[in-house]
């Protein structure tokens, strides 16, 4: 699937990663799709809350290299 | 929309850094922020002291402060700086007590005006806090 917006927090840790998906939600229209791509292992589990808080889709949650991970959420 | 305010009564780093973690965490999942800058909390919004905060314990005359900015920048963690505009950026509010002002004898522009939404007293603070449904004193 392709993504309208397009994450990356390599490298960064809590609350970045939640921040960062946060102003990506607020930046994208209705329906288009977020990609957020990190490595903070408890932002991989925080990330789908926050979805479910937002009331967004969980579209993937899938495990990259060396502890990677990405996750795809439709506005 | 769950509503959140948090009482930001602590200047040090440590627990200064909590309240703005904890409140971006919150805006994040979707809940409606204010911060209420108060006592030493406020000493951080006079310009240029931001990041010029010591520790709760082990400050040992800002030694501890200036190792645990270190370990702080060496894990990633965001800067105060960071953290705070990041907390406005995604909808966050700051408000600055006059209270606290008129007592340590800090005027507005002394302060910077570029991180406060708002200025008030407790009667703002309570105001807001009465229609929201968690509050923090940190």
């Amino acid at each position: 699937m392709r993504a309208d917006l397009f994450v990356d927090v390599t490298g960064q840790t809590c609350p970045i990663p939640l921040v960062e998906m946060r102003k990506a939600v607020m930046k994208a229209q209705k329906g288009q799709v977020i990609e957020i791509r990190g490595t903070h292992a408890a932002s991989k589990k925080e990330i789908p809350m926050a979805a479910d808080s937002l009331r967004l889709e969980l579209l993937e949650v899938s495990d990259g290299p060396d502890g990677s991970w990405r996750i795809l959420i439709r506005k | 929309m769950e509503k959140v305010t948090i009482v930001v009564h602590s200047g040090e780093l440590d627990r200064f850094m909590s309240a703005l973690i904890i409140g971006n965490g919150f805006l994040a999942m979707g809940a409606e922020v204010t911060l209420y800058f108060t006592f030493w909390a406020l000493q951080r919004l006079v310009r240029g002291r931001l990041s010029k905060a010591p520790l709760s314990r082990m400050n040992f005359f800002g030694l501890g402060a200036w190792m645990m900015r270190r370990k702080m920048a060496k894990a990633g963690v965001a800067s105060p700086e960071r953290l705070l505009s990041d907390f406005r950026a995604i909808g966050g509010r700051v408000i600055a007590c006059e209270m606290t002002m008129e007592i340590m004898g800090i005027a507005k522009q002394d302060l910077d005006e570029s991180l406060i939404d708002e200025f008030g007293a407790v009667g703002l603070y309570v105001h807001e806090t009465l229609g929201a449904s968690k509050t923090l004193f940190i």
